[in-house]
C-alpha cells in the first residue's frame, strides 16, 4: 500500500461571510457574464452568473470556445499522425498527452515497448508534471494577487522548456512519442542537465512556499473557499489533484501502474477539506515527489533500445533502413498506403496526467485508421462541478476557485 | 479486483446483461429500459464510485444498430474498470435514459454526445448543446457529417450584418491525407478525402 500524506490545516471563521451578506443586500441581484475571453477564465470559459449583491446564486459555465473537433480528425487519419493533436489537449503538459495517447494505441495493437522506452516516459511525464504545476501554482498565487510566486515558478519552467527543446525539438508542442516507442533517443549529457534542473528546482518551491503557505491574506483567501466534499467530487467525476485534495485515494499511477510507475517509489499527498488551499498544497506536494521518481529514475536509467521492434514492422521501419533495406522499403510503403495494420477491438486507457485522467477510448474496425477515439478530459469533467459548488460563494471567490481547480480549455473543448 | 468471480457473480444477479469478448476490462452488453437500476446498483451495492466515461459510437448509416451508447466506470475499491453497452433500438430518433440523477458526471457528458450524435437522453435536466451553438443544425460526429464541414449561418446576427460571414467548410486538399485501405494499391494511394475543391476553384454545388 502507498504511504500516504495527510496535512492538517486550521479553519478559520470565514465560511459564514458569504451568508452573512446575503442576508444584507437583497434586493441588489443583477446577473453578469464573465468571458469567454477575461483574465481570471485562464482560457475562453465563459460564465453566466446570477448575483445578489456580491453573493453568487447561480454559475452556468459555457464552454465550446476552443471546440475544433478533435475526434472527427481523429477518425480520419492514421495513428501516428494523431499523435500532433494530443499536443493541442492539455498544452500545458503536452508531453504526458503523448504518452497517454501512446499507451492507448499500443495496447489495442498489443505492444510492448522495452524498459529505456519506458524510464524515458515516465521521466518526460513527471517533467510535464512539474511544469504544468509550476504554471498553476505560480497563476493561483496571481489569482489570489500575490505576483511574486508567479516569476519564481516562470523562471524555473523556461529552464524545463529548454531542456524540452534540447529533447523533442519545440518548447512548447512536443509531439514525442511514437506509437512503440519515442520519435527519438535522449541526447549526451541530457540526464546530467534534468538532474542539474532537479537539484536547483528545490530553491525555487521553498521560496513559493515561503511566500504563499503561511502567508495571511492567502490563506484568507483560499483556506474554507470552494470546498468541494469527498462525495461530490466523486459524483462529479474529478480527477487528479483536485479529487485527491478533497481526500479521495486515488492515482493511476499507484492504483493502475502503467509505464513502469510501480518500480519507483513515491508518495500521493491526500488533502483533508478540499478547499482551495488544499488543492494548491497537492500541487505543491506533489512537484516534490515527481522530483524523487526523476531521481530515481535517472539514478537507474536502463540501457538498449528506446522503441519497440514489433511496433516497427506495424508502424514505421526506421528511417535509415527504409533507405538501404527492400525488406524496409516495401514495409514503409505498405504502412504509408494503407496505413497500419491495427486489430479490431475496443480498448479504454487512462493515464494521470497533471489536470487529472486522460483518458483514450479507442474503437477500431481494424486497418489504418481509429473508427472512433473519444477523448476523457479531465478538465471537461472537472469544471463539471462549478455550477454544483460556487453559488453561495462571493464574487472575488470566484478568481481564486477557477485558479485552484487549474483547468486549460483546448483539453475541455477538444 | 475485478476477476472471474465478480464477473459471475455480477452476471448471475442481473440476468439481463450479456458479456462481450474485451481487450481489457470487463465489458456487458445493458437493454437501454434497466440502464437506470443498473447503474444505481452499481453505484450503491458494487462500488463503482466513478462515471468516468460517457460516449457514443455511430456504427455507420447501414448498421442494424445504428448508435450505441458506452459508459465507463473505475470503482475505486475493485481497482478496476467496467464497460457498458447499450445500443439505441431507433436508428432515426436515438434514445437512452439519462443516468445524471445518479451519476452528476454524466449531465455533461450526456449533453455533449446529444450535441454530437444526437442521442436524446430522456429525463435529462438540462439537454442542451454543450460544445457548438445552440442553434447548430447538424449532428457532427455523426459518420455521415462530411470532415470539412457544412456551410452554416453564423448564430449572431449584428455580426453577420456587417460581415456578411457565415462558417464555411474547409477546403480538404491540404489533408489529412488518407488511403482508403481496401481497394488495388496503385488506387488506395493516400489522398485527401474530397478533392473537388480548393481555396482557388470554388466548390462545385
Amino acid at each position: 500500500m502507498s504511504k500516504t500524506v495527510t496535512r492538517e490545516i486550521s479553519i478559520g471563521d470565514v465560511g459564514t461571510r458569504g451568508s452573512e451578506a446575503s442576508e444584507k443586500a437583497d434586493s441588489d441581484r443583477m446577473a453578469l457574464n464573465v468571458g469567454p475571453s477575461h483574465p481570471t477564465t485562464h482560457g475562453v470559459l465563459r460564465l453566466i452568473m446570477e448575483l445578489n449583491g456580491d453573493v453568487i446564486e447561480k454559475c452556468e459555465p459555457v464552454i465550446g470556445y476552443l471546440h475544433r473537433g478533435d475526434e472527427k480528425i481523429a477518425e480520419n487519419m492514421t495513428y501516428n499522425q494523431f499523435v500532433p493533436y494530443t499536443d493541442r489537449l492539455d498544452y500545458l503538459a503536452p508531453l504526458a498527452n503523448n504518452v497517454a495517447y501512446a499507451l492507448t494505441v499500443e495496447k489495442l495493437a498489443g505492444v510492448e515497448v522495452p524498459e529505456r522506452c519506458q524510464a524515458i516516459r515516465v521521466l518526460v511525464c513527471e517533467l510535464a508534471r512539474i511544469s504544468s504545476h509550476l504554471l498553476g501554482m505560480g497563476v493561483f498565487g496571481m489569482d489570489a494577487g500575490a505576483w511574486t510566486p508567479f516569476m519564481y515558478t516562470f523562471t524555473e519552467r523556461e529552464k524545463l522548456y529548454t531542456l524540452f527543446e534540447e529533447l523533442t525539438g519545440a518548447r512548447f508542442t512536443t509531439s514525442y512519442t511514437r506509437i512503440g516507442g519515442v520519435a527519438r533517443d535522449i541526447p549526451d549529457g541530457w540526464l546530467d542537465r534534468v538532474k542539474t534542473f532537479c537539484e536547483n528546482l528545490p530553491k525555487a518551491t521553498d521560496e513559493v512556499e515561503k511566500l504563499l503557505t503561511r502567508n495571511r491574506i492567502f490563506l484568507d483567501r483560499t483556506e474554507g473557499i470552494g470546498e468541494i466534499s469527498k462525495e461530490d467530487a466523486l459524483a462529479y467525476g474529478l480527477t487528479g489533484p483536485n479529487l485527491r485534495a478533497s481526500g479521495v485515494d486515488l492515482d493511476l499511477r499507484k492504483d493502475k501502474p502503467y509505464s513502469g510507475y510501480e518500480k519507483y517509489d513515491f508518495d500521493v499527498p491526500i488533502g483533508t477539506r478540499g478547499d482551495c488551499y488544499d488543492r494548491y498544497l497537492i500541487r505543491i506536494e506533489e512537484v516534490r515527489q515527481s522530483l524523487r521518481i526523476i531521481d530515481q529514475v535517472i539514478s537507474d536509467f536502463p540501457s538498449g533500445l528506446w522503441y519497440a521492434e514489433d511496433a516497427r514492422k506495424i508502424f514505421a521501419p526506421p528511417k535509415e533502413k527504409i533507405m538501404t533495406s527492400m525488406e524496409e522499403l516495401i514495409q514503409n510503403f505498405m504502412i504509408v498506403t494503407e496505413g497500419p495494420q491495427v486489430p479490431p477491438g475496443e480498448v479504454y486507457f487512462e493515464a494521470e496526467n497533471p489536470k487529472g485522467a486522460l483518458g483514450f477510448y479507442l474503437v477500431s474496425k481494424g486497418g489504418g485508421v481509429p473508427y472512433r477515439l473519444k477523448i476523457r478530459a479531465p478538465s471537461f469533467c472537472n469544471l463539471s462541478i462549478l455550477e454544483k459548488f460556487v453559488p453561495g460563494h462571493m464574487l472575488a471567490d470566484i478568481t481564486v476557485i477557477l485558479g485552484s481547480l487549474d483547468f486549460v480549455m483546448g483539453e475541455c473543448d477538444r | 479486483m475485478i476477476d472471474d468471480e465478480f464477473t459471475k457473480a455480477l452476471l448471475e444477479k442481473k440476468g439481463f446483461l450479456s458479456r462481450r469478448d474485451s481487450l481489457d476490462c470487463l465489458t456487458v452488453d445493458c437493454p437501454a429500459d434497466r440502464l437506470v437500476d443498473m447503474t444505481l446498483a452499481l453505484r450503491d451495492e458494487d462500488g463503482f464510485d466513478l462515471l468516468v466515461d460517457l460516449t457514443a459510437i455511430d456504427h455507420g448509416e447501414d448498421a442494424e444498430v445504428r448508435f450505441s451508447v458506452v459508459l465507463h466506470f473505475y470503482s475505486l475499491v475493485h481497482r478496476g474498470y467496467l464497460r457498458i453497452h447499450v445500443l439505441c433500438s431507433d436508428n432515426e430518433k436515438p434514445s437512452v435514459p439519462s443516468v445524471s440523477d445518479v451519476y452528476p458526471a454524466a449531465n455533461w457528458h450526456e449533453r455533449e454526445t446529444y450535441d454530437m450524435f444526437g442521442i436524446e437522453f430522456t429525463g435529462h435536466p438540462d439537454l442542451r448543446r454543450i460544445l457548438m451553438w445552440d442553434e447548430y443544425p447538424y449532428f457532427p460526429l455523426r459518420k455521415d457529417f462530411p470532415l470539412a464541414g457544412i456551410d452554416t449561418p453564423l448564430p449572431a446576427a449584428d455580426v453577420v450584418e456587417v460581415t456578411k460571414a457565415s462558417v464555411e467548410p474547409a477546403p480538404m486538399m491540404g489533408g489529412p491525407f488518407v488511403s482508403s485501405g481496401d481497394n488495388v494499391m496503385s488506387e488506395s494511394e493516400p489522398r485527401a478525402r474530397d478533392e473537388s475543391w480548393t481555396e482557388e476553384s470554388e466548390k462545385p454545388s
